[in-house]
């Protein structure tokens, strides 16, 4: 396995629907002829999706990859890797993005919520990895990164998620206290 | 107030059943809709909307024309006017996505730089990373000391953001001047507190030193000591640490592998994986060395985490084709795998207990493969299949019990490539185990009864007619034939007629009944079927033996490319003469099927299309062809098989001797690479002196820069006499060397002449022979009769065992073993080799030898060819 040893480990990260469509994907590696186009990495999705959508186990290998995921009510989340990936490595980067989703979501990760908070979910993504490589593993640690400060901007102006992600965090400081 | 209408607006989108914005999107009015960011104040929810959309949309896959993509991007860098800090990362994103010229970038370029050394930390990182994607090296002096700064920042996003952009600055990830000159600052955030800016400083780290071995294993012997928090940079230095072990392999690595061993025992399952498989994958591990890591895989067989089965199982699995003892501890666990409920955990279980399993154990676990077989998708169990043909190979005695669990296979659903998988997989066994012949081929024959793949029938109708006449009952083949005849379509009917013909030229006590069931063939629907029929009728009625060979048992052989071109010159340059067949290149003879066990049994991914593809020989035509000066010489006979090499490939140049012959020249290909970064060589040719030979000329490589191979042609003219072929020649590389800078690749102007002596090269006779293919062998000597023979007798005392002769004289002579002859039996004392081959100018020759083994090998060998001179060089030759 003479690999020369790199920090980019992650082929792509995918959310797919119920019905296999894409809400939303990222790949790095372009240069990979899987993935070259969109038509490509549609097909590889769809490839996905047909190994995955009945069979809820968590690691599937598909051609020269292997594929982690997790399913919540009507959605789909993927990672992609080499199939000589360190697989408990991929798995870390998909509860990364699965954990810091579903802590913006409130636990109510479905598409609806996605699509309403469609903003946080690109940065998230963003914040997850960068052209494959990953850039931060900690849930708690991106979405903080995600969420900065709110108190500067009228509330007029906030964003549904910023405002009910300071509510939730008031009502767990009232909790605690 | 205003909060309360946001929650309600929620709320009641929601009871609405949700007006999804992101649903169909269309191009012209999302672009629209950028109109937004010109209002004045800014409404920042709105704006936000729009930019999401924005990146929704292509990331759709919708393409934005280079218009719409200046003006979007345009639009959106009046944005940076806003201080909410969302917008600002959603425009850092936008900028990253939107596919902008670099000209235009440069706009964008200052705001973005003030971002990054901004007071806001809530989007400096995201800065630094949209501003170097979006700058080209040209541009990149500007934010040099910014970028450098920024490498060992507090916080420790915008520490990796630089680090992971400088990372990738140049796309190949090798890094550029100015970041090796950065190595304190990447120094201070390997020591940082932060495990991932750690993470990201080691990679960097890395990539800056990776050529420097030195320094690679300075940095390994320091943090291998201790000292990385992060488990993802614990299995970086795990990677390179194996790089570094595989890279010197004569070096004491002692040192490296008690550290792989420690990550054993590590608190995060990660390294121990890594470090595990890291172990198991080594090269020169003896079976004790991987003992402890396969004992922590072994463990992991029975997490309740199915990633961390799956990638133990699928370690094993590897580590089982080199050490299946090692494995054998595990396969109890294996063996409760087999029910696992993910799939692809199963089969990577079964198949590894098949490769570790004994002769006592195969029953068992083909009632339980059986079992399971139903429930698994195709591709997996086209890896089962492939399991199956390595254990046929390494038990060989229990080909039966897998024989049938293969036609049971057969028989059961599942698509033409999993079809395809076992017909394949039964032919190989059958090519193996001539015992397993029979019955192997009744299998095949109760398939095609209901077979709906054509390809598939039509491929086992010819095996039937190559291999059923020679079986001890090749009467009970012909129901199952005929049958094709009555009920297929026309291609396979055709292949049927094929056949069935074969019968009838090789089993005498047949031919009345085929020649009966053949007119009946003449009515049939379909052209092609009938002018098969016809054909092989009028060839069998004449019942002359020579013809029937030539016409139905030995069939074409002539490359189909090579005619395809001949036919083209032929009609393009017209001239009386009728066209000559023996000038057809002769197709090398189907490679031997051989089992490849290193394939990672996981590859299931489509193969390259088989059909296609060109051999090695027509490649190396083509490129000859495309060589004005080689035009004229006519066709191609032959190209050696395997380069030879002339120099060994640690040294200053390394040479390989490719050797074609034509009619009447010889040329030689030398593939040649210069091994030295600080040589730039020109005018590069190799000269040969020969006894008997003419060199006619040269073709020189006009330029061999470092490590890009090149080619120079020698064009020799081949003597009269065959019997002067076989020659050494003396080598001699002449070349202009010209020193030359090994960063720049820049060349001094001036160079001088220099050589470099190779080594010989011996020519033998096998470059004026080709190999052909006798189905039959025994018909074609017969029928080249005993008076065109020649014999002599030898004895071989350096050889030292019966197959070595045997190998040595197929390659001596380069012609084909018939009748599987190049197979020596075990524990044989004496063995018959049949070659059958084709001499240059279209005479077919054979070649017969006994040999017997008596602590040397003693030998006859016959020549039969319708040449006598040809018959005697043949057998004094050796």
């Amino acid at each position: 396995m003479s690999m020369i040893p790199s920090l980019k480990t992650i082929k792509g990260i995918c959310i797919l629907d119920n019905d296999g469509k894409r809400v939303v994907s990222k790949y790095y590696d372009t240069t990979d002829d899987t993935f070259a186009t969109v038509k490509d990495q549609k097909a590889f999705e769809g490839k996905v999706f047909k190994a995955t959508e009945k069979a809820n186990s968590e690691i599937v290998a598909i051609n020269n990859y292997t594929v982690v995921y997790r399913s919540n009510v009507d959605l789909f989340f993927y990672v992609f890797g080499d199939s000589r990936e360190n697989e408990l490595m991929l798995l870390s980067v998909l509860n990364a993005l699965y954990d810091s989703i579903s802590m913006i979501l409130r636990k109510n990760v479905e598409k609806r919520a996605i699509f309403e908070n469609m903003d946080s979910v690109l940065l998230i993504c963003d914040e997850v990895a960068d052209r494959g490589i990953l850039l931060e593993c900690d849930a708690t640690n991106i979405v903080n990164r995600v969420h900065v400060r709110t108190e500067d901007i009228p509330l007029s102006e906030q964003t549904v998620s910023q405002v009910s992600y300071d509510i939730l965090k008031s009502f767990n400081w009232l909790s605690q206290s | 107030m205003a909060f309360f209408d946001q929650s309600d607006d929620l709320r009641s989108s929601k009871k609405r059943g949700a007006i999804n914005p992101f649903l169909d999107l269309e191009k012209t009015s999302v672009l629209q809709e950028t109109r937004t960011f010109n209002e004045t104040p800014l409404n920042t929810r709105k704006c936000i909307q729009v930019l999401a959309k924005i990146i929704y949309m292509i990331n759709q896959g919708e393409q934005l024309g280079q218009t719409e993509a200046r003006e979007a991007f345009f639009a959106t860098t009046r944005l940076f006017q806003s201080k909410d800090v969302t917008l600002r990362r959603m425009l850092h994103l936008v900028i990253k996505e939107l596919p902008t010229a670099p000209d235009d970038a440069i706009i964008a370029t200052s705001s973005l730089t003030k971002d990054m050394t901004g007071k806001e930390d809530g989007y400096r990182a995201t800065a630094i990373r949209s501003l170097c994607k979006i700058t080209d090296l040209a541009m990149l002096t500007a934010i040099e000391r910014y970028l450098k700064q920024a490498l060992v920042d507090r916080n420790p996003a915008v520490s990796s953001a630089a680090l992971v952009s400088t990372l990738q600055l140049n796309k190949d990830g090798s890094p550029t001047d100015m970041v090796k000159r950065w190595t304190n600052e990447i120094q201070e955030a390997l020591n940082s507190d932060n495990v991932m800016v750690q993470y990201h400083a080691l990679g960097l780290m890395y990539s800056v030193k990776k050529h420097d071995r030195l320094a690679v294993s300075k940095l390994l012997s320091k943090y291998t000591r201790g000292g990385v928090r992060s488990p993802y940079a614990t299995c970086f230095l795990i990677r390179v640490a194996c790089k570094v072990i595989e890279d010197n392999d004569q070096e004491n690595n002692s040192h490296l592998i008690d550290f792989l061993e420690g990550c054993l025992r590590h608190k995060s399952e990660i390294v121990i994986y890594e470090a595990a498989r890291a172990l198991c994958n080594l090269p020169k591990l003896s079976a004790k060395d991987i003992a402890p890591a396969v004992s922590v895989l072994q463990l992991f067989l029975s997490s309740p985490k199915p990633t961390l089965r799956f990638a133990a199982v699928k370690t094993l699995n590897k580590v089982a084709t080199n050490y299946p003892s090692s494995v054998t501890m595990c396969n109890l666990d294996l063996e409760h795998l087999i029910s696992d409920s993910n799939r692809s955990i199963a089969t990577l279980a079964i198949t590894t207990l098949l490769k570790t399993g004994n002769e006592g154990s195969i029953e068992r676990l083909m009632k339980q493969i059986q079992s399971f077989m139903s429930e698994i998708p195709d591709e997996f169990k086209i890896v089962v299949v492939r399991a199956i043909q390595g254990l046929c190979f390494k038990f060989p005695k229990k080909h039966d019990v897998m024989m049938s669990m293969l036609s049971t296979m057969l028989r059961d659903e599942g698509g033409y490539t999993y079809k395809e998988a076992i017909v394949n997989t039964i032919i190989a066994v059958i090519e193996a185990n001539p015992g397993s012949q029979d019955t192997g081929l009744f299998h095949l024959c109760e398939f095609i009864e209901d077979c709906e793949h054509g390809v598939l029938a039509t491929k086992i109708l010819h095996l039937l007619g190559r291999e059923g006449p020679k079986t001890s009952t090749p009467s009970k083949f012909i129901r199952y034939i005929y049958n094709r005849v009555i009920l297929e379509n026309p291609t396979v009917r055709a292949a049927a007629v094929t056949s069935l013909a074969k019968f009838g030229a090789v089993c005498q006590d047949l031919r009345p009944s085929i020649l009966v069931l053949l007119r009946r063939c003449m009515y049939d629907s379909h052209d092609e079927v009938r002018d098969r029929a016809t054909f092989y009728l009028s060839v069998l009625e004449g019942g002359n033996t020579a013809v029937i060979n030539q016409y139905i048992v030995d069939t074409l052989q002539s490359s189909i490319v090579g005619l395809q071109s001949l036919l083209v010159h032929y009609i393009e340059n017209p001239t009386s003469e009728p066209f000559n067949l023996a000038s057809v290149p002769i197709t090398t003879a189907p490679a031997e099927v051989t089992v490849n066990s290193k394939t990672d049994d996981m590859d299931t991914g489509p193969r390259k299309p088989a059909v296609p593809q060109k051999t090695r020989q027509e490649e190396l035509a083509e490129q000859l062809a495309q060589i004005p000066e080689f035009g004229r010489l006519g066709p191609l006979f032959k190209s050696s098989p395997q380069p030879i090499e002339l120099s060994e490939a640690e040294t200053e140049y390394y040479v390989q001797c490719t050797v074609h012959t034509y009619p009447r020249h010889m040329v030689l290909q030398f593939d040649m690479t210069n091994t030295l970064s600080d040589q730039q060589l020109e005018n590069v040719k190799v000269e040969v002196e020969g006894e008997l030979y003419n060199v006619l000329g040269y073709i020189a490589c006009p330029m061999l820069c470092y490590n890009k191979p090149g080619t120079s042609y020698t064009l020799l003219e081949l003597p009269e006499d065959p019997s002067d072929v076989p020659c050494t020649f003396s080598c001699t590389l002449k070349f202009l060397v010209k020193d030359c800078d090994p960063n720049t690749g820049e060349a001094d102007p001036v160079g001088y002449d220099d050589e470099y002596v190779l080594e010989d090269l011996t020519l033998g006779l096998n470059c004026l022979v080709q190999r052909v293919f006798k189905t039959n062998f025994a018909a074609s000597w017969d029928e080249a009769g005993e008076e065109n023979q020649a014999e002599e007798t030898y004895q071989l005392t350096t050889v030292k065992s019966l197959q070595g002769a045997v190998d040595q004289l197929t390659s001596f002579y380069g012609m084909q073993p018939c009748e599987r002859s190049d197979r020596v039996g075990e524990d044989k004392t004496s063995h018959v080799l049949l070659l059958a081959g084709q001499f240059k100018g279209g005479i077919d020759c054979l070649i017969k030898t006994k040999m017997v083994f008596d602590g040397a090998v003693n030998m006859k060998v016959w020549a039969r060819s319708p040449v006598p001179q040809l018959n005697d060089l043949l057998v004094s030759s050796i």
